[in-house]
């Protein structure tokens, strides 16, 4: 496949871009590329700056301070259009109009649309083609969004929080669909603030925190980085008992809760259970972003760790 | 693969006006808030001013002349309704930002409001008429009724700019009140509910800033009922307010997409 342009290898990329929205600097000299064939997660808390990064390589917010490029051109040419997919945050479409019609004209706008059925079959709506838009559950509406983002079989496609609002089931599904996306020799680039999904889809994920590249690297690499998960619960074990466990990252007690951090908390939850087979409200989630931005950032760890 | 598609032609913009105009219209007639007004009003009120208030009446003047006004009238929210409100809708929902990723021309966007808004005007002059020609027995010439139509329809155009003016700027729940506010406001003042004879003086000036005023005039010209002002002087004068109103649009889509 012949490349877009001159030697640069990147199918997509900003170079040194600033944004700012009146007071609030939302990006600070943030530079990304999206490579040929890889799912690229875009990973930060809400505000870092993931939307505005997309929204100036879909072209749909103009550029202040830097460079965006998109198959070598800027990223609103008709021709970039054509091979460029998007899924957007805020995103509906008219109520009154079904699934199908929907993507009956997504499809004309490309030159060789995936066919309807499997459009439908990719989101999971074979069953929901004649249903107005309007009537849809949420999660359902996100599945339309996705298969308006595929309807052209993009060669490039940009998915901003693509599971927002679904439920475990739906996750699930989008996540195979990405699976198959990059199978089939797409790329993507998906935004989110779960490192769980991030590290279930990507090749490689790029931290933001507050408008700025703070990590970049492979799941693994990002992961070593960033303790796992919190197991949380009501215990009789002592703060200090659960320090002395080898695979605890960090341990703090927050009311009645003791939050043990770690990146292996099936050993953890063994010893927990040993020790107090009574504990009760146990949840085991993952690291807080904040807190692995901490983690990247607190200890200037990051390779453009902050000043 | 060589990609040859940024020139895309001809056929394939006309193909995707076509089809953004049916969905367009399937989306709008499927909006009961939006299609039963749009429709019913004007004929409700054709039905009840000319045809029973004036049954057995003098002349057939007052049923003429009313057609023509509420010919206008008709047009009138269909179009600034669908571009005033359902612009400013689709802009707040995202669905305008995800067309703007999608290769759709824009043209095709603004060709499917107008010709969805021209749809509904064009069924609602065809029952005016129907109503005007069996119920209130108006008499025209053949070439009248279609000069009629084709003045009342061509409305369709300044009154989207109208309504893009507005849509362009007003957020969702505001652009509700004001298109509404606009439509009755300028509907009375422009002299389509009523002849525009029975306003005072000077809100009969004022009527020259408004652009329905002006289309009222330019289609009773053609049924010889319009106040005598020459042709060139309402064609200038709603040119140049459809002129001013998408210079407003255009400031407020900068605005948007700048943010």
């Amino acid at each position: 496949m012949a490349l877009p342009s001159g030697s640069d290898p990147a199918l997509a990329r900003l170079s040194g871009v600033s944004h700012r929205y009146g007071d609030v600097l939302a990006l600070d000299r943030l530079d990304l590329e999206v490579r040929e064939g890889e799912v690229l997660a875009v990973l930060g808390p809400n505000g870092a700056g993931k939307t505005t990064a997309v929204s100036l390589l879909l072209g749909t917010l103009n550029l202040q301070t830097g460079a965006a490029r998109v198959f070598g051109s800027a990223p609103d040419a008709a021709d970039v259009r054509l091979r460029r997919g998007a899924m957007l945050q805020v995103s509906g479409v008219p109520e009154t109009l079904t699934v199908g019609e929907h993507l009956a004209l997504f499809r004309a706008y490309y030159p060789s649309p995936l066919p309807t059925a499997r459009l439908l079959e990719m989101a999971g709506l074979q069953e929901l083609r004649d249903r107005r838009f309007g009537k849809l559950s949420g999660g359902q509406k996100q599945r339309v969004m996705f298969a308006l983002a595929l309807a052209g079989d993009p060669e490039l496609v940009f998915l901003d929080e693509p599971t927002a609002g679904l439920d475990l089931d739906g996750r699930r599904r989008l996540w195979d669909e990405i699976h198959g996306l990059k199978a089939a020799g797409r790329t993507a680039v998906l935004t989110t603030h779960y490192l769980e999904e991030a590290d279930a889809l990507a090749d490689r994920i790029a931290v933001i925190h507050r408008g700025r590249l703070i990590a970049e690297g492979t799941p693994e690499e990002i992961k070593s980085r960033t303790a796992g998960r919190v197991v949380r619960c009501v215990t009789t074990i002592s703060p200090e008992t659960a320090r002395s466990f080898p695979e605890a990252a960090g341990v703090e007690t927050k009311g009645q809760h003791l939050e043990v951090v770690t990146a292996e908390p099936e050993a953890v939850l063994r010893r927990m259970f040993a020790l107090d087979p009574e504990l009760g409200d146990l949840t085991v989630v993952g690291v807080g972003l904040e807190e692995a931005f901490l983690a990247l950032t607190g200890d200037g760890a990051g390779p453009e760790g902050e000043l | 693969m060589a990609v040859n598609t940024a020139r895309r032609g001809l056929l394939w913009h006309v193909r995707i006006a076509l089809l953004e105009t049916r969905f367009q219209f399937l989306s709008s007639l499927r909006l009961p808030a939006f299609a039963v007004p749009t429709l019913l009003f004007p004929l409700f009120f054709y039905l009840f001013f000319a045809v029973v208030f004036q049954a057995g009446g003098p002349s057939l003047t007052a049923p003429t002349y009313m057609l023509a006004t509420y010919g206008v009238f008709g047009i009138f929210a269909p179009s600034i309704f669908g571009f005033g409100v359902g612009l400013a809708q689709e802009r707040d929902s995202g669905a305008l930002l995800l067309k703007r990723t999608t290769p759709m021309p824009t043209f095709a966007y603004l060709f499917a409001r107008v010709g969805t808004a021209a749809i509904f005007g064009a069924v609602v002059v065809l029952l005016l008429f129907l109503l005007a020609g069996y119920a209130a027995g108006v008499e025209l010439h053949r070439w009248q009724w279609f000069a009629l139509a084709g003045a009342i329809l061509a409305g369709v155009l300044p009154l989207s700019a109208l309504g893009l003016a507005i849509g362009a700027w007003a957020k969702q729940q505001a652009a509700v009140a004001v298109v509404n506010l606009v439509f009755i406001a300028m509907s009375v003042l422009s002299g389509l509910w009523f002849p525009i004879s029975m306003l005072p003086g000077f809100l009969q000036d004022f009527a020259n800033v408004l652009p329905a005023y002006h289309l009222g005039q330019l289609a009773l010209k053609t049924i010889d009922l319009d106040l005598g002002r020459p042709l060139w002087f309402h064609l200038v004068l709603v040119g140049g307010q459809t002129a001013l109103c998408l210079a407003v649009a255009a400031a407020g889509f900068r605005r948007f997409s700048g943010r």
